[in-house]
């Protein structure tokens, strides 16, 4: 039974009906109900700048035949609505000759609990902590010039009714609390910034004083800065800090591993299943099914079960991330990397949490072996031309490194590689593969879903970095 | 079909009234409805048809200096209903601050100007379908582009925004768009650009061949690029990107960044920040203008201001909580820009190319490198490198880095401006900045 249609002039027999006769002839597609509740309380300037509650709830009816989407949704869940949404699916896809694939694999695994984060925390606590970043990162001296810190939080259900009257069903929650900060000094302003978060209650990440230490780090970012010099202009040698410096991985390689674009041949891996992409050490896999991490799910947004695929193994590329359209014309399994970002968009393949497992060097050794070049330890955030292969993302922590010893901080620079070569540039994988601290958003075709990455430290021989010095 | 503009307000008034019974001494409302309607196309053969019929109510309470907000999508008055109470209950203990409030009365706008902004015309499917066939037909002319894409979009919106102190007012909005995507490739190696455009009125689009054309064009001329050594040179922004100069601008004197004190451009104002050929206006009132809008998204009016005179600072972006803080009225400019342009420079676009022997001209640049607390600026970009006034080869993955400040002294303008977005800007030389390739 659904939960949806309780207050509605349909009911879940009905809408049944409604799914399976318009599928008829299709090759896939569902009707898929989302309830999205999410609280925004944002600190700014001394004050509580906003608190703002988004409730939305709504459908997205999807017909598919062939390479052919039909989609259609609102957020009026009544017969009227659905009624014409079938009508203008069936007028879109008038030939069709299509056979429903029922195939969809069960799943007990759950890799977070149902809780309410919004609910689960006090609005007057959250306040109160709110506040309290506030004291406490301007107890560290007239140096701080502005705090910003903010709870993201929120609670979505979905179900998925498909043409064989089957329904599936997911409950997530996610948080997110970022804390920014602008230090001043000797007429320089710049601004750490730092975050925690994934599918658990706010206190699970915040409790013992533990928000203490996001304050510490985003002032320790900004302090860096502070003293932090023009960076180099040109190529030169790269070592990445283990974390979320794993958005190299996203960008250079994650999105052009996503099924759409191999299908559609527009990605620079679309001739390269079987190949060296990367060195010999280099094994990256996209996994769904970690613990309460931000990119996990326990099901996707088609309904199946996430999994851990295997991405790069040993530097051979071994899979492409699919969701069931591109899966099919591939002739190939979901990977359960179906996702949307409500029931306003169209089901694309993502990345979940990508992650570069662990090598056996040290990150001293890495710095050591380097005459001339940067480490980079934190990113601001990335971007990718799949077709090109050309990607970047943004030093927000670096320092120089000289004769194999870390150096003055830098000014934060793009850095710009090429996705299908950068991974044979990488000589030395590290054996401290972190994850990141739960923050990170990808965008996609104007679609936004949460995700996570790791890595250990890597070495890359030759990146170019865009500083300004030459 | 889109909804009335009676619809709409009775639901605002609703949701004003019922704050008021439960204790609000102010309320802003604004009730949305838009219907969208796309057709998209691959290498010749329909992709995906798309469409949505979206509600929308935000609703912020004060009490006394106190302030909350309730976003939703479900207009039922039994779910509004329950969120205004929860919206009130939220303002109730949420602290107060003395800059909350509803904007003076006597900066609202008294009257709807009709700026033909709405086109009612319905162009259905079928006929999307007809324009994109002919978009990718064009664009797949030439052997070398190996992959197309095409889209249509066509999105109809009405609105209400109300308050408390009897302000309320709307109008529809059209909007029709269609953009190319075309993929190249030579050797193995691939290369992608695209086409857009984005009109108010259906009868002012471009021609379907000529947005596939331009797409298609410009995706073989960037096939075999080569990466430049790293080297100090002039480099001219494409009108397709030196209009992002404009939104950066726009971000570091929006009153926030100003009163945060977290702009680059903090204390400039009525000092000289450009060359003196410069002007910047942001003019609200053009008849069909993309940006246009009778009133700012607090229902405050708007006209047009001259942001930079003669190369000078002259006006922040004022809200009214920022003004507040700022001691400045607001000008109309929550929300941000609306038409936003440079006004047009001197030289031809062949004088600029001719005014130097060697430049880097730039098409596209990617990634978020601009800081607008430092001005310090480092993006990856893609373009062509001109010798004599010509583009002789496609240049790739490299950077291009300076500081904001020192950046803006530097430009020097074409006279090529096209009102073709809501932020338009002629094609732009920064005098030196530093390229980072091999």
């Amino acid at each position: 039974m659904s939960n949806f249609f309780k207050e509605t002039d349909i009911d879940t027999s009905q809408a049944e009906a409604i799914v399976t006769e318009t599928l008829k002839n299709c090759d896939d597609g569902e009707l898929y109900l989302e309830n999205h509740k999410s609280e925004s309380i944002v600190l700014d300037d001394n004050k509580i700048k906003s608190s703002t509650y988004n409730s939305d709830q709504g459908y997205g009816f999807r017909a598919v035949t062939g390479e052919v989407v039909a989609y259609s949704h609102s957020n009026d869940i009544s017969k009227e609505s659905l009624r014409k949404s079938s009508d203008n699916l069936k007028d879109t896809l008038k030939s069709k000759k299509g056979t429903y694939n029922h195939e969809i694999p069960k799943t007990n695994s759950k890799y977070y609990e149902n809780i309410n984060p919004i609910e689960s925390k006090t609005f007057d606590s959250k306040i109160d902590l709110l506040k309290s970043v506030n004291n406490y990162l301007r107890s560290k001296g007239s140096i701080v010039n502005q705090v910003t810190a903010n709870f993201l939080g929120e609670h979505k259900s979905i179900e998925i009714i498909r043409s064989d009257n089957q329904i599936l069903k997911d409950d997530r929650p996610l948080v997110r609390f970022n804390v920014s900060v602008v230090l001043e000094k000797d007429g320089k302003k710049e601004t750490g910034v730092y975050g925690v978060g994934g599918r658990q209650s706010y206190d699970d990440y915040l409790k013992d004083g533990s928000w203490k230490d996001v304050c510490d780090e985003a002032f320790r970012i900004a302090n860096v800065n502070l003293e932090s010099k023009p960076a180099p202009a040109g190529e030169m040698k790269v070592v990445l800090g283990p974390g979320w410096p794993a958005i190299l991985i996203h960008e250079a390689i994650g999105h052009g591993l996503e099924g759409d674009f191999n299908r559609k041949k527009t990605s620079a891996f679309h001739s390269l299943m079987g190949q060296q992409v990367a060195s010999e050490g280099v094994t990256i896999v996209d996994d769904g099914t970690l613990h309460q991490r931000r990119g996990s799910l326990t099901i996707d947004d088609e309904g199946t079960p996430t999994e851990n695929t295997v991405l790069i193994e040993n530097g051979i590329l071994k899979n492409y991330m699919q969701d069931r359209l591109n899966a099919r014309l591939m002739g190939t399994k979901s990977t359960g990397s179906g996702r949307r970002e409500s029931y306003k968009h169209v089901v694309l393949p993502r990345m979940r949490n990508t992650m570069m497992l662990s090598g056996k060097y040290s990150q001293d050794e890495m710095i050591s072996s380097v005459d001339k070049g940067i480490f980079a330890v934190s990113f601001g955030g990335g971007q990718v031309d799949i077709t090109s292969g050309k990607f970047v993302f943004n030093c927000t922590e670096a320092y120089e490194i000289n004769n194999g010893k870390i150096g003055s901080p830098i000014k934060g620079a793009t850095l710009i590689g090429d996705g299908p070569s950068i991974l044979k540039e990488v000589s030395l994988v590290g054996n401290d593969m972190k994850l990141d601290p739960g923050i990170g958003t990808c965008g996609k075709a104007g679609q936004g879903v949460p995700v996570g990455v790791a890595q250990p430290s890597i070495l890359i021989n030759k990146m170019t970095v865009g500083g300004t010095k030459l | 079909m889109i909804r009335d503009q009676e619809f709409l307000k009775d639901i605002a008034s609703y949701c004003i009234e019922n704050s008021k019974k439960l204790g609000a001494t102010d309320v802003g409302v604004k009730v949305i409805h838009s219907v969208s309607e796309n057709v998209s196309f691959r290498n010749k053969k329909l992709d995906e048809s798309n469409r949505a019929d979206s509600f929308a109510v935000n609703l912020t309470t004060y009490i006394e200096k106190k302030k909350s907000s309730i976003n939703s999508s479900d207009l039922s008055k039994s779910n509004l209903e329950k969120l205004i109470e929860r919206c009130i209950d939220a303002t109730k203990i949420t602290p107060s601050d003395e800059n909350n409030s509803l904007p003076d009365k006597d900066l609202m706008s008294k009257e709807i100007r009709d700026l033909n902004l709405y086109d009612e015309t319905h162009y259905p499917n079928d006929k999307k379908i007809e324009f994109l066939k002919k978009v990718e037909e064009t664009a797949s002319t030439d052997e070398k582009i190996v992959n197309t894409e095409a889209g249509f979009t066509e999105n109809k919106n009405n609105f209400i925004l109300a308050n408390s102190n009897g302000f309320l007012g709307g109008y529809k909005t059209s909007n029709f768009s269609s953009s190319c995507v075309a993929v190249s490739r030579i050797n193995g190696a691939m290369e992608r650009d695209y086409e857009f455009g984005s009109t108010r009125f259906l009868e002012d689009m471009m021609e379907p061949e000529e947005i596939g054309k331009i797409a298609a064009d410009k995706a073989i001329k960037k096939l075999g690029p080569k990466k430049i050594k790293s080297e100090r040179i002039g480099v001219i922004f494409d009108k397709r990107i030196s209009k992002g100069i404009l939104s950066t601008i726009a971000s570091a004197i929006s009153a926030s960044a100003i009163a945060r004190g977290t702009s680059f451009l903090k204390d400039q104002i009525n000092s000289e920040v450009f060359p003196n050929s410069i002007n910047i206006i942001d003019d609200p009132k053009i008849e069909k203008g993309l940006g246009s809008q009778n009133f700012d998204s607090e229902g405050v009016e708007t006209n047009s201001l001259k942001l930079v005179e003669n190369g000078i600072l002259k006006n922040y972006l004022i809200d009214t909580y920022y003004g507040k803080k700022l001691n400045l009225k607001s000008n109309g400019r929550s929300g941000g820009t609306t038409n936003l342009y440079f006004e047009n420079g001197t030289l031809s676009f062949k004088d600029l190319l001719n005014s130097e022997k060697k430049f880097l001209y730039i098409t596209e640049t990617i990634g978020h490198g601009g800081n607008i607390i430092t001005g310090d600026y480092s993006v990856g970009a893609s373009g062509f490198m001109v010798e004599d006034g010509e583009l002789t080869y496609p240049v790739s993955e490299i950077t291009i880095a300076g500081n904001f400040k020192e950046m803006f002294k530097n430009i020097t303008l074409a006279n090529d401006l096209e009102m073709k977005y809501s932020t338009n800007a002629p094609t732009l030389l920064i005098n030196q900045m530093t390229v980072a390739g091999k």
